[in-house]
């Protein structure tokens, strides 16, 4: 099938497909699934602009449809979504001006790639370390006395220790979340954002894959909270992206579009599915993620190549 | 996982293949039908109104998203004897 607006040849069944993967790890990770959709996009030949640009259009799209479910289950808070959008708007600004900085200097690809690989392998040992933990000893407690609550839903952390010290900086103006269950400092919600909005606007994408475990671990909202909220959320920074780099002519909307139709039953089914895991579960699956991630960026470094 | 919880995901996988068959053949209507006739405005106006063109994709985008979650929940509902999770 011929696309016009990007002038590239695309079989639809190879974009429903893919479309339907990062549906499927969307709605279950709450991530955006940049860090496969670019590359996916590349390798039939779109343009490396057409692919960051369209995949955020993409991103937009099968967010609706897997933060709409989540929220039938229960797992969107609108406030913290909200909040977090301004911070996220804000630090995707900064990363954007960041990487002007480093293009004017020369050396934007090797900062970009050392960055992202340390974040990425960062935040995949932390979150086995911390899964594994928390799975260990919850699996030692349950054998000590017999659990009566289900194992979906369910959540615990081995850094909840330092959550709550978090929590507990009462740096006004302070703000009640009652669907998360936390009282938390505007600021530190504002920083979370920031920080992952940071990623967005400097590493690309929609930057899930901070924002879904620092949600857990900063914030202390609970997994399956965080993740139906990371993808509320990203419907407002994803069309915010989306709007910037179509004006760029970076969006070839007819292939965002078919790769929805796919995203629309993968992100269902891995919204769906989050119901049968507990947090510490959801966490550990999720380490593989950002390592595929380092796995891309290392790979084009050494090849030069571009996924 | 307990037995239920085991139960439960097979009869939402067996529900999803279902779903699968029938959605490829809304899909396929879906390319040949509304892409086409889009197709040839979208790129008219990429080329001379960009601006509108970035309002449009989101709004499409937007309104196909709902559009869609609202026809695999409507399936799934079906498939599913009135539960759609």
């Amino acid at each position: 099938m011929f696309f016009p607006i990007s002038h590239a040849h695309v079989s639809p069944i190879y974009l429903v497909v893919v479309g339907f993967l990062i549906g499927v790890l969307g709605g279950f990770f709450g991530v955006g699934g940049s860090f496969i959709a670019g590359p996916a996009l590349r390798l039939v030949g779109v343009d490396w602009n057409f692919a960051v640009g369209t995949d955020l259009a993409h991103i937009v799209g099968k967010s609706v449809v897997a933060a709409k479910r989540h929220r039938a289950l229960g797992n969107v808070d609108l406030r913290l979504g909200l909040i977090m959008a301004l911070g996220t708007i804000g630090g995707a600004e900064v990363g954007a001006q960041l990487i002007e900085v480093f293009k004017r200097a020369g050396n934007v690809n090797f900062v970009v790639s050392v960055v992202s690989i340390v974040i990425y392998l960062g935040i995949s040992t932390f979150m086995l370390w911390e899964s594994w933990k928390t799975l260990a000893r919850s699996k030692r407690s349950t054998a000590a006395r017999k659990s009566t609550t289900p194992a979906a839903k369910t959540d615990d952390s081995a850094f909840q220790h330092v959550t709550k010290a978090i929590q507990r900086w009462r740096i006004p103006p302070m703000i009640s979340l009652p669907v998360s269950g936390v009282t938390i400092s505007l600021w530190i919600i504002l920083l979370v954002a920031f920080v992952g909005g940071l990623c967005s606007g400097f590493l690309g994408g929609g930057a899930g894959y901070i924002r879904m475990p620092s949600m857990v671990y900063v914030l202390g909202i609970p997994t399956h909270l965080a993740v139906g909220t990371d993808l509320f959320e990203i419907i407002i920074s994803a069309s915010y992206g989306t709007f910037t780099h179509a004006i760029k002519g970076n969006v070839d909307i007819l292939i965002a579009l078919v790769m929805n139709t796919g995203a629309a039953v993968g992100a269902q089914l891995g919204a769906i599915s989050t119901q049968y895991f507990a947090g510490p579960k959801i966490r550990l699956a999720f380490v593989p993620l950002p390592i595929i991630g380092a796995a891309i960026v290392i790979y084009t470094m050494f090849t030069g190549h571009k996924l | 996982m307990s037995q239920r919880s085991k139960t439960a995901v097979r009869r939402t996988l067996r529900a999803f293949a279902f779903e699968l068959v029938i959605y490829a053949a809304l899909v396929t209507g879906y390319f040949f039908a509304v892409l086409h006739f889009l197709g040839g405005w979208l790129v008219q106006l990429e080329t001379q109104h960009i601006r509108v063109y970035a309002v449009v994709a989101i709004l499409l985008i937007l309104g196909q998203a709902v559009v869609l979650e609202a026809v695999t929940t409507g399936l799934m509902r079906l498939l599913r004897g009135g539960r759609s999770e």
